[in-house]
C-alpha cells in the first residue's frame, strides 16, 4: 500500500453490446475496492452514454467466431452460428435479446442503470471531443453522467498515475 | 479499546472468520479502524441490513443488493462508507468479503 490512492481510466471505444459490460463491471468492482475510476468514451463508445442509443446497444452473431449454439443450451459442442444465419433479418435482435435475458438472470443491470451507479459511486465520465465533433453530438445528447468533452490531450492529464484499460 | 478484538480471529484480508463473534462494541472498534468515526443510525441500518441477510444466505451482500433492501442510495452508501461501501460494511458487521460482480 502507497500513500497515493489507486487510480484506473477505462477508454470505452466500441458500442455494442457485449463489449459495454467491460467497462462497467471493472469500473464497479474497481469503485468497490476504493479505486479512483475514471471512464473516457470514444467513438462508438460514445453510444454508451448518448440518450438516444444506450437502450438500443446490440450484438450481432455475423463474423463474431465465439458465437456458439451451445450457448442457448443445445448440446453442439464447437458448432457456431453459421454467418449466412447471421444476416437473417431478426439474427441481430435475437442475440441481443438473448444477452440481455442471460445478464438479467445473473441479476446484472441494464448499462443505463450501471453507469448511474457507476457515477453515484464517484466515477467520472467524459466524452472524447474529436468523435463529439465528428459526430455533430451535443451536450444534451449525453446522458448525465457525462460531466464534460474533452481532448485527449486532458484525457492524459486527468489520468497521470492511473493504470489505463482500453476496451 | 483493542482489548475486544484480542480474542478475535481475523482472516489475511482483515475479515472476522467467525461472524458469531460479533458484537455491537466490535463493530465500533472496527469502524473505527476503517476510518469512520462514529456509527450513525443510518450505519446501523445498513450494518443491521447485512447482519441480518449474511447469516442467513451465508454470503455478504452486495452494493446493489444493500441499496435495494435498505432503500439507501448507492450516493448516500459511498457517503457514509467512503472508498467502497460493501466491503467496508462487511467488515465491520463481522462478515466474510462480499463475493458476485455487482
Amino acid at each position: 500500500m502507497t500513500d497515493q490512492p489507486r487510480k484506473i481510466a477505462f477508454i470505452c471505444s466500441k458500442g455494442d453490446l457485449d463489449m459495454a459490460y467491460p467497462a462497467l463491471i471493472m469500473g464497479w468492482a474497481a469503485l468497490g475496492n476504493g479505486i479512483d475510476v475514471t471512464m473516457f468514451f470514444t467513438f462508438w463508445g460514445l453510444d454508451l452514454v448518448t440518450k438516444k442509443r444506450v437502450d438500443r446497444l446490440e450484438i450481432a452473431p455475423v463474423a463474431n467466431t465465439s458465437f456458439k449454439m451451445s450457448m442457448m443450451g443445445l448440446p453442439t459442442g464447437n458448432l457456431g452460428i453459421p454467418n449466412i444465419m447471421g444476416i437473417i433479418p431478426g439474427m441481430t435482435a435475437f442475440a441481443t435479446w438473448f444477452m440481455k435475458m442471460k445478464m438479467k438472470a445473473l441479476d446484472v443491470p441494464p448499462v443505463r442503470e450501471y453507469l448511474e451507479m457507476l457515477s453515484d459511486g464517484g466515477a467520472k465520465m467524459y466524452g472524447c471531443k474529436m468523435t463529439v465533433d465528428m459526430f455533430g453530438i451535443k451536450k444534451e445528447d449525453f446522458l448525465p453522467c457525462i460531466e464534460s468533452v474533452v481532448t485527449a490531450g486532458d484525457f492524459m492529464d486527468m489520468t497521470e498515475g492511473a493504470q489505463i484499460v482500453f476496451i | 479499546m483493542l482489548a475486544e478484538l484480542t480474542a478475535i480471529a481475523f482472516n489475511e484480508e482483515g475479515f472476522m472468520t467467525d461472524p458469531n463473534e460479533w458484537t455491537k462494541e466490535i463493530a465500533e472498534v472496527l469502524a473505527q479502524q476503517e476510518a469512520i468515526e462514529t456509527l450513525t443510525a443510518e450505519h446501523w441500518k445498513i450494518i443491521d441490513f447485512c447482519r441480518q441477510t449474511g447469516l442467513a444466505s451465508g454470503n455478504a451482500p452486495t452494493l446493489r443488493q444493500i441499496s435495494a433492501g435498505t432503500g439507501i442510495s448507492t450516493k448516500e452508501l459511498f457517503a457514509l462508507y467512503p472508498k467502497g461501501p460493501a466491503k467496508k460494511v462487511a467488515k465491520i458487521a463481522g462478515l466474510g468479503k462480499p463475493e458476485g460482480c455487482v
